[in-house]
């Protein structure tokens, strides 16, 4: 799958330090595959105790519907690594978090899984706080993202992450296409750790 | 020669291959693995008719959702047991060594990890679980990974990975009696809040580092990754090599010899270049413990809850005030003495036997709080034996603790070990987000002394008022 251009509305949810585990509680770690996990997401934000939906939350609220952009605070994904977070989004129709910051693991974790993690100065945050529900367009290859008001930003992204992203291509098929090199240097190493059995 | 961190020369040692516009191929050392964060990247093997390339380089056991009650017992978490039979088939169709819940190895992968010796200086170590920053407490570069890395890792042993700056994090003076390693690092997060070490490898040093023991600097390591960190180490020292001295897969005879040179080599040259630095000095902190729903909100135990109206950010003032919400509790208040109905020792934190050891002390001849339920798990089962051949068992038995079987527990709640919905625990985990000890419950994190203390009082306790 390809990625290149996202253009929808944004909800936004205006919370520093979003941890993985608000985006998707442990209890959903049980699985054994990805199915299903979408209904984890922000699973005790979104619902009452009882199962109901909690009517003030953003993705809860009618215009959410088709929602693929999130725009949140700073620091969005720390905690754990459970890759089961990005799944949940991406699972949910969200393709893109905005925010002026990420935690390493996550967005290391979102950016295999066709879900981009887009860190925007403070100015361009702001105006998108106070946007809620407008339309932003997002440019993966010219790294813009369009504001409500029509100015674009840029946004950084890792040169590699962005051309598996653009160009579909398998992280895993490059890795090991660099098998001789790897035997080489497994061949060559001195005190290589070979003592585990 | 350029002087370069432990982290420069561990990275330079293990680049396989660099190619422009690519990240660096990084050779991995030793590959963890656990029930929970697995089942996904097997399945990615087997789609693709792959197979684990380094099976002898790569260790799994059973943690995360594994019962705390007796082994014998029958399990009834149906979707938790699937888990582990997946776990189990995993390891025996890839040829992986598993420390399943009938060895006496099993435990809590990041404890495990260095009790085997299969922790060592130098080494890269991952693991699909963000913890993994643990095993640089001997100097390795450890750090957590997701799901499709663990793949990757499985596939061709190695990582595409981009170089981390060095974070010195310096540590000098003595500690006050009842002020622990814990605490340190609780005092650190408070300080440069849970992002503050995003991008950066933590390395921890200074003369207070150099005194603790390996359990002590595991539990600093450990929580490198609730200020941000990926990764957090501390270079090699005597301290570092009689730990791993005799163990099981520690190097042995001419080996030793070898290993020991190499180590040596590693720590930080003089005239290092860090890209950030932080200096405590010990001597000034006390016991700490969060408030909030994050491990940055921390305050010593005389401290007082911040208050919303002194904060200028819009949405740090708007989290405080969800943060105090959450844990119904007022701003400007003291959080000691505060009531609790919890106290949970364990974790890859704090559940070594130096641990139980510490919360044994507090609790010797003395009652847990009739009003609390207190619970120790041990970090493994060797952890456990050992604190059996020691009496501390019947020291929290007798004090009316429950002592269990090794495992995760009440840290992520995954194994139904959990707090009701608006209970008060102290907690010597990691985390205290809204939710992470069971649904609607609310941690204070803090050491294993102040979580004896607490137990025995039924209150959030300075330890310092019962040595
Ligand atoms: S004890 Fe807690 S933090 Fe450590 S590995 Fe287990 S769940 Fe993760």
């Amino acid at each position: 799958m390809k990625l290149e251009k996202i253009e929808s509305k944004i909800a936004v949810l205006p919370v520093d330090n979003i941890d993985t585990d608000q985006i998707i509680p442990a209890r959903y770690l049980k699985s054994i595959s990805k199915e299903g996990l979408g209904e984890g997401l922000f699973r005790d934000w979104r619902l009452n105790a009882d199962g109901t939906p909690k009517a003030d939350f953003v993705l809860n609220k009618p215009e959410a519907k088709g929602v693929q952009i999130l725009v949140t605070g700073d620091n969005f994904g720390c905690g754990s690594s459970r890759e089961h977070a990005p799944w949940a989004l991406v699972q949910n129709g969200i393709h893109a978090v905005i925010s002026t910051s990420f935690a390493d693991i996550f967005k290391g974790n979102a950016l295999k899984n066709q879900l981009l993690p887009v860190v925007v100065p403070a100015d361009a945050h702001a105006e998108l706080l106070k946007s809620p529900w407008a339309t932003v367009k997002i440019d993966l290859v010219a790294q813009t993202v369009t504001l409500p008001s029509g100015r674009a930003v840029e946004f950084p992204i890792d040169a590699f992450a962005k051309t598996c992203l653009v160009e579909g291509v398998d992280e895993l098929g490059y890795m090991i296409q660099q098998e001789p090199a790897i035997a080489a240097f497994e061949a060559k190493r001195v005190g290589s750790v070979n003592t585990l059995r | 020669m350029k002087p370069r961190t432990i982290v420069e020369k561990i990275w330079d040692s293990h680049v396989v291959a660099e190619k422009p516009g690519a990240p660096a191929l990084l050779y991995i050392d030793l590959h963890l693995t656990h029930e929970v964060t697995s089942p996904q990247a097997f399945s990615m093997l087997r789609e693709r008719g792959l197979k684990v390339r380094r099976p002898d380089l790569t260790i799994a056991t059973m943690d995360h959702s594994t019962p705390t009650t007796s082994r014998d017992l029958p399990m009834l978490d149906t979707v938790g047991k699937a888990q582990l039979d997946q776990m189990e088939k995993n390891c025996k169709d890839f040829g992986i060594r598993l420390y399943d819940l009938k060895t006496t190895k099993q435990g809590i992968v990041h404890v495990i990890g260095p009790e085997q010796g299969l922790t060592q200086p130098g080494m890269t170590i991952v693991c699909g679980d963000s913890h993994t920053a643990t095993h640089g407490a001997f100097g390795a570069l450890a750090f957590g990974i997701g799901t499709s890395q663990v793949g990757h890792v499985f596939a061709t042993q190695c990582l595409l990975q981009t170089p981390s700056k060095s974070y010195a994090i310096r540590v000098e003076g003595a500690l006050k009696p009842g002020v622990s390693a814990k605490d340190i690092i609780l005092a650190v997060i408070a300080k440069i809040g849970i992002g503050g070490g995003t991008g950066t490898v933590f390395e921890y040093q200074g003369s207070t580092i150099r005194s603790l023991s390996m359990e002590e600097r595991m539990t600093i390591c450990n929580m490198s990754i609730e200020g941000g960190a990926r990764a957090g180490l501390v270079a090699p020292d005597d301290t570092t090599y009689q730990y791993i001295n005799g163990r099981e897969f520690a190097p042995k005879g001419a080996d030793w010899d070898a290993a020991l040179a190499r180590w040596k080599q590693l720590p930080t040259d003089q005239g290092a270049q860090y890209a950030k630095e932080l200096t405590l000095d010990a001597s000034t902190l006390e016991p700490m413990v969060t408030f909030g729903t994050n491990p940055g909100m921390g305050i010593p135990i005389s401290g007082s809850i911040p208050d919303p109206a002194s904060m200028s950010d819009p949405i740090e003032k708007s989290d405080l005030i969800k943060a105090l919400k959450y844990m119904d509790l007022e701003p400007g208040r003291q959080l000691k003495g505060h009531k609790i109905d919890v106290v949970f020792v364990g974790s890859c934190t704090n559940s070594r036997i130096s641990d139980l050891r510490a919360a044994a002390s507090v609790m010797k001849g003395r009652k847990v709080n009739p009003s609390v339920r207190m619970l120790v798990v041990p970090g493994s089962m060797q952890v456990k034996k050992q604190a059996e051949a020691e009496g501390l068992d019947k020291i929290f038995r007798e004090a009316g603790a429950d002592f269990r079987e090794a495992g995760c527990s009440m840290c992520l709640a995954m194994n139904g070990d959990q707090l009701e919905p608006g209970e008060y625990s102290v907690s010597t985990s990691n985390r205290n987000f809204e939710g992470r000890q069971g649904k609607g419950g609310r941690t204070f994190l803090a050491s294993p002394l102040t979580a004896a203390a607490s137990a025995v009082t039924g209150v959030v306790t300075d330890v310092r008022t019962l040595l």
